[in-house]
């Protein structure tokens, strides 16, 4: 058998005021594999996702990436084992250069030139945005925000990546660009969304959140023609769609 | 390297000052401005030499003097002050025009006047020839402590993003019917400034969450800058050298 990207087992979290968000989550992720994450607001998903990089350290459980049990010692390394792309670019894009950014990863794990320019080379134009890299993030569009901020992650060259609602405002062209990018990939990803049809689109397996637990664990398009079980969650399909 | 974060004091260009590493400009600056300050107020002409040392900096650097002067106008505040001394100052006074000038004050503002100018106008001068990562990275090289590079460079970056962002806040308020210029509508623009200060609290404590991932430990990567050869810096010397000569000149010659 081989070694699974990720895998948690009977992870169980709870914030310092005492409010329990995870009850004990279980999910293997095989490498290769895109899998969308999903659930309705407030059921778990951003905590766990912190847990994969060690930003939280679990209260029971245990999460392995790659192999590798997410511990104090292993801290470093984990962080360059998981890619994680946050919401708002803005706050992953915070050096002056686009280029400077997608070096900073790379960098801090230890990567020294010439590798590193080869490096920041190699992840803009994997998201194709290699003619932005002397621009200030500020003065980028929408969706090559989105992608600089991808570029920055895959820099390190990650084990998985974790897409913390990719589509959130990004117009339609963007959004699509962007899937193409992702598709075009060819690595172990993690998507966290509300945006069904993307995760349909994306991931052809979908794993749901609820109540800090996995209450199913699927293929999307199976979940998602599944209107009891999307009602039962607080998940909905966009106006007009409709699978079977 | 730079375009495109351009700010109002930069003027791109490829002349040998704009070519010369960002930490040998800083420090010609430095060793120039203290230069001015050390001259004695008396000796005008040396004033007139330092300044003359710009102009040929200028001059290779192609930037127009009208183009500077409309930047150093930031010195404006500074003068009215230096124009006030020599009405106010006590002490032994002239007849000028009709006035009563106290020379210790007339010495005094000319003091402010002069260096201030000066002193602004090497600084747009450097400004001008540098691209304000480059001055960040050039301020690392000469070894000024790592977190205040990190700050500076947070901080370079997020003016714009918080900017937009108290932009968006005064529209939203504004699309509602606030019209702040009545006394008794402030109380929202203050308690937006109260609100934005949350959000970019906010804001900074996820992009270190953002930097922690990407494997941030409490020290900015060393990114290679341009080190400065022998023959670069004694030729980046030359204005401070002489600068710093005149200043010397001034308490024998004058």
């Amino acid at each position: 058998m081989t070694v699974p990207s990720l895998e948690v087992s009977g992870l169980a979290f709870a914030y310092p005021d005492g409010h329990q968000a995870l009850f004990g989550v279980d999910l293997r992720i095989e490498r290769g594999e895109r899998v969308a994450l999903l659930g309705p607001n407030g059921a778990g998903k951003t905590t766990l996702v912190l847990h994969l990089n060690g930003v939280h350290r679990a209260g029971a459980g245990t999460v392995w990436v790659g192999g590798m049990e997410v511990t104090r010692e292993h801290v470093q390394e984990i962080r360059r084992r998981v890619g994680i792309v946050f919401q708002d670019p803005d706050d992953q894009l915070f050096m002056p250069t686009v280029a400077d950014d997608v070096a900073f990863g790379p960098a801090n794990f230890g990567v020294t030139e010439p590798e590193l320019a080869l490096r920041v080379k190699e992840a803009l134009e994997a998201v194709g945005v290699a003619e932005l890299a002397d621009r200030s993030p500020m003065h980028l569009s929408g969706g090559q925000r989105r992608r600089a901020a991808l570029a920055t992650v895959l820099a390190c060259d990650p084990e998985i990546l974790v897409l913390d609602e990719p589509s959130t405002h990004l117009d339609p062209v963007a959004r699509r660009e962007l899937a193409e990018v992702l598709l075009g990939l060819d690595r172990t990803m993690l998507m966290v969304t509300h945006d069904l049809p993307y995760a349909l689109q994306l991931c052809p397996r979908s794993v749901v959140i609820d109540g800090g637990v996995v209450v199913a664990d699927a293929p999307t398009r199976d979940l998602l023609a599944d209107a009891d079980f999307l009602r039962a969650h607080r998940l909905e399909l966009p106006f007009g769609f409709a699978l079977d | 390297m730079g375009a495109g974060h351009a700010h109002p004091l930069y003027r791109a260009g490829d002349s040998v000052v704009h070519r010369l590493p960002a930490h040998v400009k800083i420090v010609v600056a430095f060793v120039f401005v203290l230069a001015v300050v050390a001259t004695p107020r008396e000796a005008f002409a040396v004033f007139g030499l330092q300044f003359l040392l710009l102009v040929g900096v200028w001059t290779v650097a192609r930037i127009p003097p009208g183009w500077l002067a409309a930047r150093a106008l930031i010195e404006a505040p500074f003068v009215v002050l230096a124009v006030l001394l020599p009405f106010f100052a006590t002490g032994p006074r002239v007849e000028w025009m009709g006035m009563s000038l106290a020379v210790d004050g007339l010495l005094a503002g000319w003091n402010i006047l002069v260096k201030g100018t000066l002193g602004v106008l090497v600084s747009v001068t450097l400004a001008a020839t540098t691209p304000l990562r480059d001055l960040v990275s050039g301020l690392s090289r000469l070894r000024v402590p790592s977190m205040v590079c990190v700050i500076a460079t947070l901080m370079l970056r997020y003016l714009e993003v918080i900017a937009a962002e108290a932009r968006r806040m005064r529209l939203a308020r504004v699309s509602r019917g606030h019209d702040p210029r009545f006394v008794w509508q402030l109380g929202a623009t203050v308690r937006s400034v109260g609100a934005l200060f949350l959000r970019s609290y906010e804001r900074g404590e996820r992009v270190h969450l953002a930097m922690l991932s990407r494997g941030y430990t409490g020290t900015m990567p060393a990114f290679t800058t341009a080190s400065a050869s022998t023959a670069t810096w004694s030729v980046a010397l030359v204005p401070a050298v002489a600068a710093a000569l005149l200043a010397l000149s001034g308490y024998w010659v004058w």
